[in-house]
């Protein structure tokens, strides 16, 4: 349908090298439709949109960063992520989220093996290894080889513990506050609080030199 | 709808031992099959939840269902596990999906 | 435990399965998959509940084995969508299928210009 052209004209990646995906047509015109009865609205549809790219693990990394400054709010962190992240202008959406905290004898990390569940209104949408098939077989089967996989090695008097979320919670991993870090402000603690951190498939690590 | 959720007293409290069932229905379930038929203790209650097996078909997901979440040792959910005896997964489960079990010695 | 066990796990029910190494390459959703993404967040806010999150995931293990290892995310997340719309009269097969056609014609006359 697109390979034969009778007239030349800009090249447009997106559009040229491929038939229109089905489903991504599908999903214009469901949209287009539902606009149409009145279901959502145009400024719903895009609205939505932003909130989606206003998402970040940044936020989450504040959360922690505090968390580590101010042994109080940790507590609250602990008690409940939703609130303690209204707390700091950060709206964590409605599902209940639940931080598990790593210490010297334990180290969380967080799944969904049925689908994937994550808390996207906190840290923004998961990426494609946390969705995909090997991530979400193997790491209930065998997280230190996962672990592994992404350059983290447990010390084994370190108990790993898998959080998989199968149902109306969601978890954020409050990962420890990494050696050397004592002279480092709150932002540049926040900057050492990378997404996988969070998921646990990673701990913070002070720059060297 | 809020009296439902004040009426309803969750079963198990945490420290609890527990066994997932072992059912195999057809349909959406939030159990996932490593678990069934497994032993558990109970960590904690997440709460009161409407039933994602109604939702799924479009009901209401009443009754509301307890929630817990409960953690497995990795030598119970996998004989051969490589890692380490202390290692766990911890899975959210509802309450019908849990009866009763004698602890373990340790 | 019962002999028949393993025809009740979804073929979405992998937790355990053998994989093979986690691929770490990511890409960053396209708009459309976000389109797709606030779809769903708009049908199953507190003021519509037109559909639910558990429909979702529903439509998307009804799939079958196939479609759920062929298909990517977010086009599994369509078509559950779509389907769900279908079944309860949201949207008609007709009007889909008028609309969908509109759609690929402009986006071709847009691809000529």
């Amino acid at each position: 349908m697109t390979s034969e052209h009778d007239h030349p004209h800009p090249h447009q990646p997106d559009l040229d090298d491929q038939p229109f995906e089905y489903h991504q047509v599908m999903a214009e015109a469901v949209g287009e439709l539902l606009i149409e009865k009145g279901v959502i609205s145009a400024d719903d549809l895009r609205r939505t949109v932003e909130l989606i790219d206003s998402k970040s693990p940044a936020e989450g990394a504040r959360l922690v960063a505090r968390a580590w400054c101010d042994g109080d709010f940790k507590t609250r962190v602990l008690a409940d992520v939703n609130v303690a992240a209204a707390e700091l202008g950060i709206d964590a959406g409605g599902i209940p989220i639940r931080a598990v905290e790593n210490t010297a004898k334990v180290h969380n990390v967080i799944c969904c093996t049925l689908c994937s569940c994550y808390p996207r209104l906190l840290l923004g949408l998961p990426p494609d290894w946390y969705k995909a098939r090997a991530y979400r077989s193997r790491v209930v089967r065998e997280p230190r080889a996962v672990l592994a996989e992404f350059g983290l090695v447990l010390p084994a008097d370190v108990e790993v513990r898998v959080h998989d979320s199968t149902a109306d919670l969601r978890y954020l991993v409050l990962p420890r506050r990494p050696d050397g870090s004592d002279a480092l402000s709150e932002e540049e603690l926040q900057a050492l609080v990378t997404r996988d951190c969070m998921i646990g498939t990673a701990v913070p690590q002070v720059a060297r030199g | 709808m809020a009296a439902e959720r004040a009426a309803l007293t969750p079963a198990w409290q945490p420290g609890q031992a527990v066994r997932v069932r072992a059912s195999f229905p057809p349909g959406h379930v939030r159990t996932p099959f490593y678990v069934r038929g497994k032993q558990g203790v109970i960590e904690g209650v997440a709460g009161v939840f409407a039933n994602p097996e109604e939702l799924a078909y479009g009901r209401q997901g009443l009754p509301r269902s307890a929630l817990y979440r409960v953690r497995f040792r990795q030598t119970e959910l996998w004989p051969d596990y490589q890692g380490q005896p202390d290692d766990s997964t911890v899975v959210d489960l509802y309450e019908h999906w849990l009866a009763a079990e004698v602890a373990d010695d340790d | 435990m019962a002999s028949h066990e393993h025809q009740g796990r979804g073929h979405h029910d992998m937790g355990g399965l053998a994989a093979g190494p986690i691929q770490r390459a990511e890409h960053d959703p396209a708009p459309w998959e976000k389109r797709v993404d606030a779809l769903l967040r708009l049908l199953s806010a507190p003021e519509r509940r037109i559909m639910t999150v558990d429909e979702l995931r529903r439509g998307i293990e009804a799939l079958g084995p196939g479609a759920y290892d062929q298909m990517s995310y977010y086009q599994r997340w369509m078509a559950s969508i779509a389907n769900n719309l279908l079944e309860k009269g949201v949207i008609t097969v007709d009007e889909l299928g008028h609309k969908m056609a509109e759609v690929e014609a402009r986006w071709q006359l847009n691809a000529q210009r």
